[in-house]
């Protein structure tokens, strides 16, 4: 099986490649990145005008397989990666039951072989029932294949078991992710603590409360020398605490999503459930803190927290709603606008933050297109306009705050281990 | 003129003329129930339905009266009865109502918002009733009735809220009208009970009552819930009344001919004093009173009425 890309602008930053130049993909791996390739027997693909880019990772997507499947599936949900140009996705825990044992490890990646096209690298709980009280079996489920360990969804509210969990998790060289959410302090807010929630009448979800766990989690990565992974990120504070962490050369990462990049609190101003999320849409000086960060390197990754519901569930009042929005099939498009199209970093970087960052806070030997690198390719059109059509999701759910937009720039192919799983040339 | 929406959401959606318009139309219901008989024909035929998620007897009455008075047929819907205990989704039993095709549905909802949500979906005109900690426009739009018909104007007034603002959809809605018409607001309470940046709402804020008394031409007073107590917002009622009440020394600090108001229900010895609520400053019962012109104005300007027309 050889696969030959033909004239494409190749970027991959992890071996300082910015040129036109033909990438060669032989049996799941890249063989050469050179100027004119001959085919010799290769199927050949010509992306003259597209821009080839290590294969894309979301390492925060909840696939809501096993037990919430008519939100989402382990094969919908690898179908709407595929399509929005990921080659891969980290599936958090919060499933029915969670994922705390081998055998919910080995169900979602036997559903993965089965259905997927993408890699699915599943998330262990750090606890028992993710209920924080005692560790879970991490050894055996790595040993399963789980990639990162985290309770999403909840944080891990003791501070001795966090201290314990990153002192067992260095045996296996895998993170701990952590929601960082102090849930006294948050004492049910639905929205940003805010001029928003003051004039909505709706309770404030204050941002201290995730301040409080990211410095906590960060003396304690100190303390054990075990490796933090702040997940989507939300707060200036909490982004000056990871900046801080990291010139002291702790091993603390974070992810942030495009919707805190892309929008503030005010987009609830119309009890728009599809604006609510966990952690919530923050301030305007937050949203620019955060901007800030992934220009100066503060932030590793961009990861969607992909949360499917259905629609059902979120036609209620806003306060009973659900937390979170789908954003696999939106995510690559925000991006190339917003940040690469609005000038907030460069190409370069954004593939950085998609392929480069996500597979090293993982641990895992992607996001390069080196020869010897798995052949997992990310194809983009910089120039491609989308309007946000819930109607072509491939996703099961339609939880979107941007249905109707329309951005500029395209995920237009998506080739993993060698084979195209997603073509929209 | 008439409203622009079909709805009534809240203050922050209507202009200061709509605003005068509404209190302009009450001034001639308001004769209405001073005659022998009560009741004006103008909206025969009309349905309303009375939805009335979270208990209240008060503004529930009083919508009752001002549909009665207007002749429209009225409905009363409270969960205890109905299949909104079954599990039934607000929208699902909204809809069912909007189905037999009402022109009005009358929300009281403990959830901020759930009015708005109605109004998404619903064919009806939907008027807040009072949406959690969000806003209760009816309540605003008769606090401010009173105040004029006290005053004389509403411009230039100085107002004082004290109590627990946080939760307070009455403090909103009179914050927003209050503004709209050129009023002075002061919010006062402890700094756990007021709002993270209310004052970009347009007031100022103290954390001592007698300032926010100072001048003030009118007082308003809120209730404070015991469950406050319980949840950490104060140590203790007693204190609470100490820092916060209102009695008659500390009201000779306001302007001499100020006047008292609470939108009730009243904890007589917590936030008010019997002398105070008693007491000549008090238009406690005339808020009461107003309540029913300004909703009947509000009912009648929402089916399209103009105002003038309306009492004959």
């Amino acid at each position: 099986m050889r696969l030959l890309l033909k004239n494409g602008r190749v970027v991959d930053p992890a071996s300082g490649v910015d040129g036109v130049l033909d990438v060669l993909l032989e049996d799941g791996k890249i063989t050469k990145v050179e100027p004119r390739i001959p085919a010799r027997g290769a199927q050949v693909e010509d992306v003259e005008g597209l821009v080839v880019c290590p294969g894309f990772l979301d390492i925060h997507v909840h696939l809501r397989e096993p037990g919430q499947e008519w939100k989402e599936t382990v094969a919908t949900g690898a179908r709407a990666a595929a399509a929005g140009g990921f080659t891969g996705v980290a599936c958090m825990p919060n499933t029915i039951p969670v994922n705390d044992s081998r055998s919910v490890t080995e169900y979602i990646l036997a559903q993965a072989r089965e259905h997927g096209g993408v890699q699915v690298y599943p998330i262990g709980c750090v606890t028992k029932g993710q209920r924080g009280e005692e560790l879970a079996e991490m050894g055996d489920m790595f040993a399963a294949g789980a990639r990162g360990f985290s309770d999403d969804g909840r944080c891990v509210s003791s501070s001795l078991l966090m201290r314990r969990a990153l002192e067992y998790s260095r045996i296996f060289g895998v993170p701990v992710i952590d929601h960082c959410e102090d849930p006294v302090l948050v004492d049910g807010g639905v929205m940003n603590e805010g001029e928003t929630a003051t004039r909505l009448g709706l309770k404030g979800w204050p941002g201290v409360a995730e301040d409080v766990m990211v410095e906590r989690d960060i003396l304690l990565a100190e303390d054990t020398r075990g490796h933090v992974h702040i997940a989507h990120m939300s707060t200036r504070r909490a982004a000056a605490s990871v900046r801080r962490a990291k010139k002291k050369g702790l091993r603390i990462t974070c992810e942030v999503t495009p919707h805190h990049l892309v929008l503030n609190d005010e987009a609830v101003s119309d009890y728009d459930t599809n604006a609510k999320m966990n952690p919530p849409l923050r301030s305007e000086a937050d949203r620019l803190a955060l901007l800030e960060a992934l220009a100066d390197r503060t932030v590793d990754a961009i990861a969607t927290d992909h949360a499917p519901h259905h629609g059902d569930e979120k036609s209620v009042e806003f306060s009973r709603a659900p937390f979170g929005i789908v954003g696999l099939e939106t995510a690559v498009s925000l991006c190339l606008d917003r940040l690469v199209h609005g000038g907030v970093i460069d190409l370069a970087r954004l593939v950085e933050l998609l392929a480069v960052g996500p597979a090293a806070v993982l641990g895992l030997a992607k996001g390069s297109l080196r020869p010897g690198a798995d052949a997992d390719v990310t194809v983009l059109d910089l120039e491609r306009g989308v309007k946000v059509d819930a109607a072509r999701f491939f996703s099961k759910s339609a939880n979107s705050p941007f249905l109707g937009w329309k951005l500029r720039g395209a995920p237009v192919a998506t080739v993993v281990g060698g084979r195209i799983v997603h073509d929209a040339r | 003129m008439k409203l622009r929406s079909r709805h009534l959401l809240g203050i922050a959606a209507l202009e200061p003329d709509e605003i005068f318009l509404i209190l302009d139309t009450a001034e001639g219901f308001a004769e209405v129930s001073t005659r022998e008989i009560k009741k004006v024909p103008t909206l025969r035929g009309k349905t309303v339905v009375n939805f009335f998620v979270e208990p209240s007897t008060r503004t529930r009455s009083s919508f009752e009266l001002a549909e009665k008075r207007l002749s429209a047929d009225s409905l009363n819907f409270s969960p205890g009865a109905s299949s909104f205990v079954k599990g039934e989704t607000l929208l699902d039993t909204a809809r069912n109502l909007d189905a037999m095709a009402p022109d009005y549905i009358v929300l009281r909802h403990s959830e901020a918002g759930a009015p708005h949500f109605l109004a998404r979906h619903c064919r009806s005109s939907i008027i807040n009733a009072g949406d959690g900690s969000h806003e209760h426009p009816t309540q605003a739009l008769l606090d401010a009735f009173t105040m004029r018909q006290r005053k004389g104007h509403l411009a230039g007034l100085r107002v004082a809220i004290v109590g627990d603002i946080l939760h307070s959809r009455v403090a909103r809605s009179n914050i927003l009208l209050l503004n709209r018409v050129g009023a002075r607001v002061t919010v006062c309470g402890p700094p756990t009970l007021l709002p993270i940046e209310v004052e970009r709402m347009g007031c100022a804020v103290t954390h001592w009552i007698d300032e926010a008394l100072q001048g003030a031409d009118v007082v308003m007073m809120l209730r404070v819930q015991l469950e406050r107590m319980q949840s950490g917002f104060f140590p203790t009622l007693r204190e609470y009344a100490r820092l916060y009440g209102l009695d008659a020394r500390r009201l000779k600090l306001a302007a001499p001919d100020a006047i008292v108001m609470h939108p009730g229900p009243m904890n007589r010895g917590i936030e008010i004093m019997g002398d105070v609520a008693d007491g000549g400053s008090s238009v406690i019962l005339e808020q009461v009173t107003n309540g029913v012109a300004v909703r009947m104005a509000v009912l009648y300007l929402l089916a399209g009425g103009t105002e003038g027309e309306a009492t004959a």
